[in-house]
């Protein structure tokens, strides 16, 4: 019997746990991770923040299990408009799709296009390095920075925007990022929280760590931590674990008397919504109005605006991060209300008979949605591989009319990173990093990436 | 002194696997475990053997008494964890 080929589009941990799960299976599958970037990983390594080193450690894990236990890399590859989802269908037994949710919701307010606001999943891939955001030069000459949303990303971002630049010096933040975070005027972030402290998204220890900076300052209204009736009553009855510390935190941090010796200062601010971005050329200011918690028919908490009446914060940088969002693949259905690819426990569904399509699978993001961290990928991978292995003993795979690989598609590119050339990237970055006591210096551009990967140049 | 998981736990089930008396929680098929930020142990229950600080991959698991200082307030949050559930169930 021939062997099974699979290809897992998007190398992110939802594809990487899907690999190396299929391995731990057994060695009767052709695994190949096909990914648009040159290097493997995704927001392990371009989300996780640079301050958060020990999450990272996760890809070491990752290239045990998964290249040097033999599943090949075809990196800067984009499925979608260099390699299309019928030419992997002609190929291989089953098409895993692991690629994410690439793009950012929208607040829907106006003023938001003006330069100087930006998603913050922008502002993270520029500070770590993502090639497509290497260019993005956020204007930090502004005192002010107004952060939307309640997060771990808008938690990340307040921490970059604050922390003190010889701190970021011993990480992998990418070296644009440090040159223009040592030039920052900013000096006070505003983050905004549409509903209160008890509906904060924060990990405790998130929130823990702003606090813990050094000459950095968290600030909460002591108004603004005391709960409304509603919000008491659901944390008391729905309220988790992680909700109570972080009231317990956010109280803390109102209570505590102001700080005159710290230079930057976060402002968390809660049951404050986005209105209006000003400015003509550039961003001015934000337009905040203020809400109510309810309870709807449903008995799901709202957040409510109790009047017209606006505040007006001055800031020259707007970074919103209310979600991210998936974007449709061609020939591959998809979801138009949910945001992800129609599917049963992984199984990728035809839109119109509601049946499976052999030998089609969605794990991570792009089949339950933007949420959880990094591990959950884990459960979610092991699921769509249970329905995998189920539909293979169950001759229910795709039949493939060619015996290849994507390998055919890309005769003739010398610009195709394999594991190999991205094994020639960490080298070349942790040995970089070890020169300087960093853990690693990353390189960002893509042509310095394809460089070093295909021995044709050298970024150093 | 028991371990303690720190908060870059990415909630890997490693440790929960390797775990031989089953303190680690929450598990995968509990309740709270979507909302759990991170997973914890119990400090009544583990026995200090070591097997969960292997594998875990992000290095998050710490003797007590070897927690870094600024995640001090975990060891609190590990018991304050079980204590709350106790109370819960």
């Amino acid at each position: 019997m021939s062997r099974t080929r699979i290809a897992i589009v998007g190398a992110g941990p939802a594809g990487a746990f899907t690999a190396s799960q299929l391995r731990r299976h057994g060695s009767w599958a052709d695994i190949d991770l096909i990914e648009r970037l040159p290097t493997p990983w995704g927001l392990l390594r371009a989300g996780v923040a640079p301050d958060h080193q020990e999450i990272k450690r996760l890809d070491e894990t990752f290239d045990r299990t998964i290249f040097r236990a033999g599943c090949r890399f075809y990196g800067n590859v984009a499925v979608g408009t260099d390699v299309a989802h019928t030419d992997l269908m002609r190929r291989y037994h089953a098409v895993v799709y692991a690629v994410g949710a690439q793009t950012d919701r929208a607040l829907g307010i106006p003023g938001e296009e003006l330069p100087g606001s930006l998603p913050a999943t922008a502002f993270v891939g520029w500070y770590n390095g993502h090639p497509d955001y290497c260019d993005l030069a956020p204007d930090l000459s502004h005192e002010t920075a107004v952060v939307i949303g309640n997060g771990n990303v808008a938690a990340d971002v307040a921490r970059l925007l604050t922390r003190d630049p010889d701190e970021l010096a011993r990480t992998d933040v990418a070296d644009h990022a440090l040159a223009a975070l040592r030039a920052s005027a900013v000096r006070r972030v505003v983050v905004l929280g549409r509903r209160g402290p008890a509906q904060a998204a924060f990990t405790n220890a998130e929130l823990r760590e702003l606090g813990r900076m050094a000459g950095v300052e968290v600030v909460v209204e002591p108004a603004e931590a005391q709960l409304d009736p509603v919000s008491e009553e659901w944390l008391a009855e729905e309220g988790t674990f992680t909700a109570r510390r972080n009231v317990e935190r956010l109280k803390e941090y109102a209570a505590a008397g102001r700080d005159a010796s710290a230079g930057r200062t976060i402002e968390l601010r809660f049951l404050r919504s986005p209105a209006a971005i000003r400015g003509t050329d550039h961003v001015e200011g934000i337009d905040v109005v203020t809400n109510e918690i309810t309870r709807d028919e449903r008995g799901v908490l709202r957040a409510r605006p109790v009047s017209e009446a606006t505040e007006t914060i001055p800031c020259g940088l707007v970074l919103r991060s209310v979600g991210y969002q998936a974007v449709p693949l061609p020939d591959v259905p998809f979801d138009e209300r949910s945001y992800v690819l129609p599917n049963d426990r992984g199984r990728v569904l035809d839109l119109d008979t509601g049946e499976a399509i052999p030998g089609v699978y969605a794990v991570g993001w792009i089949k339950r949605g933007p949420t959880g961290i990094l591990g959950t990928n884990k459960r979610d991978a092991e699921e769509t591989v249970r329905a995998l292995v189920e539909d293979l003993q169950a001759g229910r795979l795709n039949e493939p009319v060619e015996e290849g690989t994507v390998e055919d598609l890309l005769q003739g590119r010398d610009d195709v990173v394999t594991a190999a050339g991205w094994s020639a990237i960490d080298r070349h970055e942790l040995a970089a990093g070890a020169a300087g006591e960093r853990p690693r210096v990353k390189l960002a551009a893509r042509e310095e990436l394809l460089g070093v990967a295909t021995g044709t140049g050298d970024a150093a | 002194m028991t371990y303690v998981i720190i908060g870059s736990c990415v909630k890997d089930d490693a440790c929960i696997e390797v775990c031989p008396v089953d303190c680690i929680h929450p598990r995968p098929e509990d309740p709270d475990f979507e909302t759990a930020e991170q997973l914890y142990i119990d400090p009544e229950e583990c026995i200090d053997c070591d097997a969960c600080v292997e594998a875990c991959p992000v290095d998050a698991i710490y003797p007590g008494a070897g927690v870094p200082a600024k995640d001090g307030d975990s060891i609190d949050l590990n018991a304050l964890f079980f204590a709350e559930r106790a109370v819960v169930r």
